[in-house]
């Protein structure tokens, strides 16, 4: 298993499968620890930060939490594996950019579905991602992951305040919760706006793609808890499983069915001209393809169209950013390069118009 | 592109499109127009950075001649101002050393939670005695290597290791 496995198809949480896949492209659930006796990292002395390392990787890489599991020493690779694995959403932007010669490292199951970085904020900060509406069976996941982490490293804990974490925002359960959304009916009637201040009443954080302060391309929007003490796990997944999401798939659902209703011509016309483009365009965007990606996502779901599947959709997300075009090509690319091998990919993919590729 | 209010000159930072009987009715209003239209609800809580940063704010005006204003924390040597700047705290100890403090700011991040409620780790109950046995060893052991006392930082490091089987 290495990194070069990762270029043909997209991580499990991208399947397109679970209940209400449709709209929740995945479930994530994270849990921040650290480990007794050292400083957390910021305060860390590289030699701590080796240590830390080397005991994490020691009870990490072991058959007893999963069979195959691949190991990055962040320290020693190259910027483009980085960039592969932020696309991934395996490890975080500030992990990639941290000093070239900072000790870190992440472990990645090998569906892809679990990943643990080390030397992050905090020492362990691990996730595990399902594709669709499917927190408890995430949460069980990493239940179980930091159970059997525990039967071998002293967590650092207290009885008042819980597991405690570098940053007091994540203090108690350590627990962020977050399902990636596809709105794209809510962004083009205009209505995200309400649904982005109902979330901040509840207390919730509305990101982007890629996280803080990523602008929301593709009409995907992370939603996710900020509150971790003084509230137990059941109830923040119970919230998100039987109140918010639902909530907010329904509002989707009732702006999909007004466009229809009511602009059913415009609407087609749009839907239908993303499909044009993506598969007749000789160069394309970055960003550009993410939100053309989006309307034929909506497209599909709605059977407007049905020349392609959600699946290979998905795909298309990940596999048209910058990272995985340089990976797949095999090189380095400038950005015109890139954008000319973007639509390329894509005509190939969707079986569009192939001359002159 | 930077609309300004219907209804005034300000910038509109609220945006709807409805549709009524197939008509669509736009309107971008300012914050103060667009909670008299109802469309917008005068929000309660502010983002956690941003109350980090106005609690900083709040709790470092009139305190510039105390030395560490908040404190210091033995286990790391992070001063409060330190936390201020940068949101982190240092080690498990700060959540000690800053306890009043931290409180306040908790309370405010976390919708009133002040004390945890969920996991326990299964080790918990020696837990705190453990950790601070093994913070002060790993220190020891810090100030060995510092020192070039390779001896006895090769002593204290098989105690270490000992004392983490001790548990597993």
């Amino acid at each position: 298993m290495s990194l070069h496995n990762y270029t043909d198809h997209a991580g499990e949480w991208l399947r397109g499968t679970g209940p209400h896949s449709d709209i929740v492209i995945s479930s994530r659930v994270r849990l921040a620890r650290n480990i007794a006796g050292f400083p957390f990292v910021a305060k860390s002395s590289r030699r701590q930060r080796h240590e830390v390392l080397a005991a994490c990787k020691e009870r990490i890489v072991s058959d007893r939490l999963a069979p195959n599991i691949l190991w990055v020493d962040l320290t020693q690779s190259p910027a483009l594996d980085r960039q592969l694995l932020v696309e991934r959403h395996l490890i975080s932007r500030q992990h990639a950019k941290a000093r070239d010669d900072a000790p870190r490292a992440v472990a990645v199951g090998s569906d892809e579905t679990f990943a643990i970085m080390v030397n992050e904020e905090d020492h362990l900060r691990m996730q595990v991602m399902r594709s669709g509406l499917q927190l408890s069976e995430a949460f069980d996941q990493i239940n179980r992951i930091d159970d059997i982490l525990e039967d071998h490293i002293d967590y650092a804990y207290a009885r008042r305040f819980g597991y405690l974490t570098a940053c007091p925002t994540n203090v108690g359960t350590g627990l962020r919760v977050s399902v990636m959304l596809h709105l794209p009916a809510l962004k083009i009637t205009g209505e995200i706006d309400k649904v982005r201040r109902a979330a901040r009443d509840m207390h919730l954080a509305v990101r982007g793609l890629f996280g803080e302060g990523s602008d929301a391309l593709g009409d995907l929007y992370q939603i996710s808890n900020q509150t971790t003490l003084g509230k137990a796990e059941e109830e923040v997944l119970a919230d998100f499983q039987n109140t918010i999401v639902p909530q907010i798939i329904a509002y989707e659902q009732q702006a999909r069915q007004a466009l229809m209703r009511h602009r059913e011509a415009e609407f087609d016309d749009k839907l239908w001209r993303a499909w044009a483009l993506l598969t007749h365009a000789r160069v394309m965007g970055g960003e550009e393809v993410l939100s053309l990606l989006s309307h034929l996502r909506l497209a599909v779901n709605l059977g407007r169209v049905n020349r392609t599947d959600i699946r290979t959709i998905n795909e298309l997300f990940l596999l048209t950013q910058s990272g995985h075009l340089q990976k797949i090509s095999g090189c380095e690319m400038d950005a015109p390069t890139r954008r000319a091998a973007r639509a390329r990919l894509l005509r190939q993919r969707l079986g569009g118009d192939a001359e002159h590729s | 592109m930077k609309r300004k209010c219907d209804r005034c000159a300000r910038p509109a930072t609220h945006h709807s499109v409805e549709i009524i009987q197939g008509k669509k009715i736009e309107k971008h209003l300012c914050d103060e127009h667009a909670s008299e239209e109802g469309l917008a609800i005068k929000s309660i809580h502010t983002p956690i950075n941003e109350l980090l940063t106005n609690f900083v704010k709040i709790h470092s005006s009139g305190e510039a001649d105390q030395p560490t204003p908040g404190g210091v924390c033995e286990g790391c040597g992070l001063t409060f101002a330190q936390f201020r700047k940068d949101s982190l705290l240092g080690c498990p100890d700060c959540y000690k050393a800053f306890e009043q403090p931290l409180s306040t700011l908790l309370e405010r991040a976390h919708e009133g939670g002040t004390h945890h409620i969920g996991k326990v780790p299964r080790r918990a109950g020696a837990g705190e005695q453990r950790q601070a046995m093994l913070m002060r060893m790993r220190k020891q052991l810090n100030a060995a290597v510092v020192g070039e006392d390779y001896e006895l930082a090769a002593r204290l490091r098989d105690d270490i290791h000992r004392f983490e089987e001790e548990s597993s």
